[in-house]
């Protein structure tokens, strides 16, 4: 089979071992030990060509159903909001995706600017005066800044709120192994942080408390109240996690005197994809400005004065950093920041907050209509664009009744909370329309009856 | 801003400007500001641009045009891999099948996409010699540090708590270190000998009851074979310790020989490189990890697995390290590789070994003559040259990059290895030809002839990109990391 990534031709390669000196390709190979080496043909799938293989491939991807073809209420982290056109236009210029990281600025202005300019919109979204270049997604953004708050404060406690994301809790479990963090587990009480076990909890060995607003369950946490607990303890950090789209209209965590506001922007121009890659951000205060993971984008000029761009404080990073190092994050998430700045400057200033009152008010329709039909909704105050509804069967029972009427349901709550049996956190974006949202729940009304 | 800026999208922007219409609200509305409450309602908006539709292109096909990438010209950027990113690939990855599923769907309803991961974890345990593969981690470093905790949670299920030590050559890669330091080990320092291998007797004296692991890249990052990695592996397996594969350099030798039957446990490698990723100007990658069958009880949860014809997820993992990441791994990268890995097949990957050899061979035979060549031995995948003759002549090799520049070139990684003065790493990848070599060649041979007989011209360069050498160590004292409007 020819291959058509592969151009040397076999007078080239003659041509070749003559310059390098030997006969054969062979001897080039060998320095690998008899005993290593491979003697057989890798037991792989054949190769196909280039038609063959994009017509498997379709027919693998049709096997899934796809948030496309079928109406989703699904989210629980992974949003299917929508995709302005320009941002696959942008992010399919192979001079951004087939570059690697910005080392020679003369060479990558382009990349290096477009991320610092993802750094202003993530520090205005978040109300931080700092934000990092991108981290592989919201969940380990907020393992990293768990383990700089232990770093920062030289204490091993965190008190992490059971209604984050419960797979960025199993993260953070992960990556507390390194340090040996204590991780204590703040209880929800209807789907709000119980406030009064922080409370006690929260003591001068805190390294850091962590809540996510809206939290995983949609609610708005009171992120206010939890600030005045923290300022009887000002040397615990304060950690937030946040959906950016929600901050559209939403008090910016940075009002609330946060640390370290982390999250994650799929919500901005990136598809679902299965869970990944999405796109991680870290944004921070000036003090902790030199100690934040991953690269930073800077503003400088050039021996002619004209203004540029370049990787800044990199004496943080791994690479110089080596065995000091307080992240080892290096690649990280450079075009899926760059799809997301385009889906931002797309909605735009004025966009972003109708964007978010539109997510809200079709999910207030949603939560409505769920009342109407006799639902039970667990609320416990306000919320952003999902809530749980309690049903009489199995969430499972209910998303199998749902497949079959062409709906993708919402997430099982009782995967990661088994007192949550029967609950199911429904996400209602921008895209969902009323006649949608109506049969949805008639559906689930039926299913009731 | 001067008016030869390239203008910020912030600078384009104008008030009442849109290039986004929403769908329009067909719901009755509730007062969210009485919902909320003032200290919950935003009170200024972030400023976000005002621009139209065209402006956004316009601005980011001209950031395009300050930009470079593998289809702009010859990346020969030792280290990393920056092979040609085959197309099939982009518009496999954007099929709403697979772009537009989510990760919590029920799994009857993704049978392809796991078939996809299942298939690609199987073959990547072939091409790796290896027992089990999980796909989570997110990126080489990721992988890298997802190992170390398997060897630890390893040595810690056997009581073992003492192994507070990881041992990395001194060539190599700086995640290396970072990496054990970030799974609460030490790392230690194992030399290198006069063949810019490891020096045996060295590591003999750093290996001990102390040590967890020897983080290894095979080829190393001089582009050399440790042929001594079998007594390497019996070393340090004898006192009790783990070997570790960086994968970074898995393109030297696919199809000749596997990280598995060399003696390595753990193994993670990086899609975006010898996979074809692409590396998307720093991201996203993906580095999957593999093990032998001792430590498969570790590796991260959950894996996917094949119930007759049925594929899920495995979720009941005792001895799993756990998640370290959400979900399922960077999905999207990990198709592309699986793309390329049945375009190739065996033979295919095999063939990509033996020209990114051949390749890079080749070029050292020709550029030995101009520079310095530490390690004369047959290379594989990649070679280091040493800048110190030229930069006795007072060019450096910061220098010599920047004038490569002004011949159209990305230049090759630049002091790495450290223990390599004035580094030059040059990997040209198999997907170049050779007048694409030639042409490299020629000007590397011109630029040692400019050091000799007109050195400002190199000291000077670059000449003729878009911004000349950047102000860094006012960027890193007084930092600017975004923008304010004036």
């Amino acid at each position: 089979m020819d291959f058509r990534f592969l151009p040397m031709t076999e007078a080239d390669k003659t041509e070749m071992l003559d310059t390098i000196g030997v006969s054969s390709t062979d001897e080039l190979f060998s320095d690998i030990p008899e005993k290593v080496r491979l003697k057989e043909v890798l037991n792989l799938k054949a190769p196909k060509s280039e038609a063959d293989l994009k017509k498997e491939l379709v027919q693998m991807a049709n096997k899934n159903y796809n948030l496309k073809e079928y109406i989703s209420f699904l989210g629980a982290g992974v949003y299917d909001h929508f995709i302005p056109s320009v941002v696959d236009h942008v992010i399919s210029r192979s001079e951004f995706y087939t570059a690697y990281t910005p080392y020679q600025p003369e060479i990558s202005q382009g990349e290096l600017q477009a991320i610092f300019e993802f750094q202003t919109m993530i520090s205005e979204l978040t109300g931080m005066p700092v934000a990092n270049s991108s981290m592989y997604d919201g969940g380990t953004s907020l393992a990293e800044a768990v383990n700089l708050s232990a770093g920062q404060t030289r204490k091993k406690k965190v008190l992490v709120s059971k209604a984050i994301h419960p797979e960025s809790q199993a993260v953070i479990e992960t990556y507390g192994k390194g340090p040996n963090l204590e991780i204590v587990y703040i209880d929800h009480v209807n789907g709000r942080t119980d406030l009064d076990q922080l409370a006690k909890e929260l003591d001068e060995n805190t390294a850091s408390v962590v809540i996510q607003y809206p939290n995983f369950f949609g609610q708005i946490e009171p992120l206010a109240e939890v600030r005045e607990l923290l300022n009887k303890q000002p040397k615990s950090m304060f950690i937030v996690s946040s959906n950016p789209l929600s901050l559209g209209y939403l008090t910016p965590p940075g009002k609330f005197g946060a640390d370290i506001v982390v999250g994650d922007t799929q919500v901005f121009g990136i598809p679902a994809q299965f869970g990944g890659p999405h796109c991680g951000f870290f944004a921070t205060t000036e003090k902790l400005m030199r100690k934040i993971p991953g690269r930073l984008v800077g503003q400088t000029t050039d021996e002619n004065g004209l203004r540029g761009f370049v990787l800044t404080l990199q004496a943080r990073e791994q690479h110089i950093r080596r065995d000091k190092a307080t992240s080892n994050i290096c690649s990280n998430q450079a075009l899926n920041a760059l799809a997301s700045s385009v889906a931002m400057s797309s909605i735009g200033k004025h966009g972003l907050k109708k964007m978010s009152e539109l997510n809200m008010q079709k999910a207030r329709y949603a939560k409505q209509r769920f009342e109407e039909e006799g639902f039970e909704v667990i609320s416990n105050g306000s919320f952003f664009n999902e809530f749980v509804v309690k049903l009489p069967i199995t969430v499972k029972e209910a998303n199998d009744k749902l497949l079959e009427k062409g709906f993708i349901g919402g997430y099982d709550l009782a995967t990661y909370y088994p007192e949550l049996e029967g609950h199911m956190l429904v996400a209602v974006t921008e895209i969902r329309t009323k006649e949608e949202i109506d049969a949805f729940v008639k559906e689930l009304g039926d299913i009731h009856d | 801003m001067t008016n030869q800026d390239f203008p910020l999208i912030f600078e384009r922007s104008k008030e009442g400007r849109v290039s986004f219409n929403l769908p329009e609200i067909d719901v009755p509305e509730v007062d969210l500001e009485a919902e909320l409450t003032d200290t919950y309602v935003r009170q200024e908006a972030p400023d976000l641009p005002e621009v139209s539709e065209l402006d956004i292109m316009r601005h980011y096909t001209g950031l395009s045009n300050r930009n470079y990438g593998v289809d702009s010209g010859f990346y020969p950027l030792g280290s990393c891999t920056m092979k040609y990113n085959p197309k099939i690939n982009e518009d496999v990855a954007r099929l709403d099948g697979f772009s537009h599923i989510h990760p919590y769907q029920d799994p009857k309803t993704v049978q392809g996409a796991l078939e996809m991961m299942y298939d690609l974890q199987e073959s990547l345990k072939e091409i790796t010699g290896m027992a089990g593969v999980s796909l989570q981690s997110a990126a080489g470093a990721h992988g890298e540090w997802t190992g170390l905790m398997m060897i630890r949670a390893f040595h810690e299920a056997n009581g073992d708590f003492h192994r507070t030590k990881v041992i990395v050559p001194d060539s190599a890669h700086g995640t290396n270190p970072a990496s054990a330091t970030v799974a609460g080990f030490e790392a230690v320092t194992v030399k290198s000998n006069e063949n810019g291998l490891v020096d045996l007797e060295d590591l003999k004296r750093v290996v001990g009851d102390d040590v967890a692991a020897l983080m290894l890249t095979n080829p190393n990052t001089l582009g050399l074979f440790e042929t001594e990695i079998l007594e390497m592996a019996e070393i340090v397996h004898d006192a009790g310790g783990k070997l570790y594969y960086d994968g970074a350099n898995l393109n030297a030798i696919m199809g000749y020989a596997r990280p598995g039957d060399m003696g390595f446990d753990v193994v993670h490698l990086n899609l975006h490189k010898t996979f074809t990723g692409p590396h998307g100007g720093g991201g996203p990658g993906s580095g999957p990890v593999g093990v032998t069958a001792e430590l498969e009880p570790y590796l991260p949860k959950p894996l996917i697995v094949k119930q007759d014809d049925f594929y899920t997820f495995e979720y009941e993992r005792p001895q799993s390290i756990g998640r370290v990441k959400p979900y399922y791994g960077n999905f999207g990268i990990n198709l592309r590789a699986y793309t390329y890995i049945r375009t190739m097949g065996a033979e295919g990957l095999k063939k990509v070994s033996e020209y990114a050899v051949l390749n890079a061979n080749y070029m050292m035979r020709k550029l030995e003559k101009a520079y310095d060549l530490p390690y004369s031995q047959h290379c594989k995948h990649e070679f280091v040259l040493s800048g110190r003759r030229q930069k006795k002549l007072g060019v450096r090799t910061l220098d010599i990059a920047k004038r490569l520049l002004d011949f159209g070139y990305h230049p090759p990684t630049i002091y790495f290895p450290l223990n390599v003065e004035e580094a030059l790493m040059v990997e040209p990848t198999e997907t170049e030809s050779k007048e694409t070599l030639d042409g490299f060649i020629d000007t590397m041979l011109q630029i040692a002839a400019e050091v000799e007989n007109n050195p400002e011209i190199v000291q000077e360069a670059p000449h003729n990109t878009v911004v000349k050498r950047m102000d860094e160590t006012t960027a890193a004292r007084k930092p600017i990391l975004r923008y304010y409007k004036a």
